[in-house]
């Protein structure tokens, strides 16, 4: 069981995820980034796995292969509001892409944070890789891929569950797929077998759990758990997390609250009420302390210089060099 | 002298002991085959990999960014296809997180026709893949430069495409290779697998050394005044004959091996072609949207006012795929006397 404290940490940075998700839709509603896609309805699975990564650089720590859903465990590992509200700005400062990439497509080597990239499913390959070189050098870290239910049905889900659950071969790779049910407009009853997700992984003989993603505190358990596993017996393991969309799929289908999901914050905070844990004047303040961070921040970002058109052809190449025909 | 299939292997082998390659994997790369054209046989971190290219793409960029430094096999360049888009991933990854992820790691092919391939052992790759930004491409014509080159390819912090003449791989250099024996026998039995039951069997390594070839410089094969040809891989030796046949009738041909498509050798080129007024660029890949159109045009826009005729490409005609019998393959494919014939013509334009 967490303790009053560590459950109220989750709970802030629940609500600090969905302020700055929210402050991330209104500059895109108000032209101030050209495309918003994110994580709220995810806080309370993202949350916990952001606590429970080893966190550093190297195969002795956690390789992290993220989706675009992924603020939350970010925000929790310690990402700054105001980089993230950089990248949506698109700016030069923005630390993970330089003004290159969409919101929520994190880069960080210190932590291992993969680049994440639009095109769906990738991730489930690239994580082979990180996971063979973690399994050879029996390092400490493990491998964690994370994407949604409609792309796995992209051949790099079915390579990763083979290649990870080899005999004498496996890899130490935690295997997540948030199951929102959707996929941008596509029902997921109209493309996947009524089966659900974790069962094609029954086939590969991988350890699989379902998770209700909308509660922090199962979600911790079952991550522990899951993360036990593969960080002991150096084995894949599959996690199928149900989720919730509550601003829809991304910008391009209008960012507007969708109701009729649950909404893991409020529900959490219905737990805490109940177990006097917290109270609603705690909930408003924690709301407004974030409001105010990050209005602060999006004040200092529309001030900052956008990246230099020069600039295009840094890192095409390691050292610049070769990279432009003169 | 080493066949060029032996010289990536010693050069694979260079790398696993001195340059920290730790996995030389793909499809039947690992024992007991060694690679389908045995390019992999004997080394001691060569390993199969289920039959999955997308896969095996995958993980070498995985491997790559947990700062390890792999060389990936895809069997023939014909099944490479499925992996374009986690290949641009592999080439844009350094620039898409301005900096952060360098990607390190060696994709080698064999491409092109020459062994009776029919149509899917017999595609060309180049023309494809130097649209795809963020890799350095070689292709080498000969064993030293593929031992040369596998070297500089595994010790570039970037992702390096590796194409492999496989029509070349059975034919010997004329340089030997640093450390390597100077009788050809002897070679073969220190690394090549006997027939049979190979369990027990262990390679015996000459100790080799480095050349030190970098990725980006041409070589002049054959130096000449009236017109440039630029060529590489399987083709270069066709153009080396076209050039030695040629001379008996008075055509004094520049031959350029470009040895990396990209980043290729511009200065080689120009100095060349500025020199003869006369270029032809000579591949198998087919005509449209050809690797050789930009080396064209390139000239064309930098050495106009030198050039005494159109500025000619010899490539593969735009077919869907190289037919298995011998005149459809020879139709499909430049041929010795296609070189000749258009080397003429072009050297002959008043
Ligand atoms: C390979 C590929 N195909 C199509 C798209 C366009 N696209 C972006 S998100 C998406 C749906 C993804 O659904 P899911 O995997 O369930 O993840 P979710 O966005 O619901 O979290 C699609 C089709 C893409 N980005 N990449």
């Amino acid at each position: 069981m967490l303790s009053s404290k560590e459950q109220k940490k989750i709970y802030e940075l629940m609500v600090k995820t969905r302020v700055l998700e929210e402050r991330l839709i209104k500059m895109n509603k108000s032209g101030q980034g050209f495309f918003w896609i994110g994580g709220p309805g995810e806080e309370a699975f993202n949350v916990p796995l952001g606590l429970l990564i080893n966190k550093g650089e190297g195969l002795n720590h956690d390789f992290l292969h993220f989706h675009y859903r992924q603020s939350a465990t970010l925000l929790t590992m310690g990402a700054k509001m105001i980089d993230v509200i950089r990248q949506m700005h698109n700016v030069a400062a923005d630390p993970y892409s330089g003004g290159r990439n969409f919101v929520n497509h994190f880069a960080v080597k210190e932590w291992n944070v993969v680049n994440v990239t639009s095109p769906i499913e990738v991730q489930y390959a690239f994580c082979i890789g990180t996971g063979v070189a973690q399994a050879r050098n029996k390092a400490k870290g493990i491998t964690i891929v994370t994407g949604g239910d409609a792309g796995t049905a992209e051949g790099e889900f079915q390579s990763c569950l083979l290649w990870s659950s080899r005999k004498n071969r496996e890899l130490p790779i935690l295997i997540i797929v948030t199951n929102n049910r959707w996929g941008i407009s596509t029902p997921q009853n109209e493309v996947h077998p009524k089966s659900g997700i974790a069962a094609r992984a029954k086939g590969f003989g991988i350890k699989t759990a379902a998770v209700n993603g909308n509660n922090p505190l199962t979600s911790y358990e079952a991550l522990q758990k899951a993360m036990h596993y593969v960080r002991k017996e150096r084995k894949p393991f599959l996690m199928e997390v149900f989720v919730s969309r509550l601003y829809g799929h991304s910008s391009a289908s209008g960012a507007n609250w969708v109701g009729g999901e649950a909404d893991c914050i409020r529900e959490f905070e219905k737990q805490l009420k109940k177990k006097k844990i917290m109270k609603d004047s705690d909930f408003q303040k924690i709301r407004q302390k974030y409001e105010e961070e990050a209005k602060k921040a999006l004040i200092e970002v529309l001030e900052e210089p956008k990246p230099d058109p020069a600039s295009i052809f840094n890192h095409v190449f390691v050292d610049r060099k070769d990279a432009e025909l003169v | 002298m080493a066949t060029m299939a032996q010289a990536i292997r010693l050069a694979l082998h260079y790398g696993e002991e001195n340059l920290g390659v730790k996995d030389i994997f793909g499809e039947d790369v690992g024992p007991p085959l060694g690679g389908v054209f045995t390019c992999t046989q004997g080394l001691k971190n060569a390993w199969n990999s289920p039959l999955d290219e997308r896969g095996i793409i995958g993980c070498a960029m995985g491997l790559a960014i947990a700062g390890q430094r792999p060389v990936a096999e895809i069997q023939f360049s014909d099944y490479i296809f499925n992996t374009i888009d986690l290949l641009k991933m592999c080439g844009n990854t350094l620039w898409c997180s301005n900096g952060i992820w360098q990607v390190p790691m060696v994709v080698m092919t064999p491409v092109g026709a020459g062994i009776h391939g029919s149509i899917y052992h017999s595609h060309s790759f180049e023309s494809i893949m130097t649209h795809i930004q963020g890799w350095k491409i070689v292709m080498p014509s000969c064993a030293y430069d593929a031992y040369g080159l596998m070297l500089s390819a595994i010790q570039d912090p970037n992702p390096v495409m590796y194409l492999i003449p496989k029509a070349l791989l059975r034919s010997q250099g004329e340089e030997k290779i640093p450390g390597e024996p100077e009788n050809p026998k002897e070679l073969s039995k220190m690394i090549d697998a006997p027939l049979g039951d190979r369990s027990q069997w262990k390679p015996k390594w000459p100790d080799l050394g480095d050349p030190k070839m970098p990725l980006g410089k041409a070589k002049i094969r054959l130096e000449g005044e009236h017109i440039s040809v630029i060529s590489y891989g399987r083709m270069l030796p066709l153009c080396m004959e076209a050039a030695r046949q040629l001379a008996d009738e008075g055509v004094d041909c520049e031959v350029i091996d470009l040895r990396t498509l990209f980043p290729y050798d511009q200065k080689t080129i120009f100095d060349s072609v500025k020199k003869t007024g006369r270029v032809v660029v000579v591949n198998e890949d087919t005509e449209v949207t050809n690797y050789g159109e930009h080396i064209l045009r390139r000239i064309t826009e930098d050495c106009f006012y030198y050039l005494e005729a159109p500025p000619t490409l010899l490539a593969g005609a735009n077919v869907p795929g190289i037919g298995l019998s011998e005149p459809l393959e020879q139709a499909s494919v430049p041929q010795l006397s296609s070189i000749i014939n258009t080397l003429r013509k072009v050297a002959e334009t008043a």
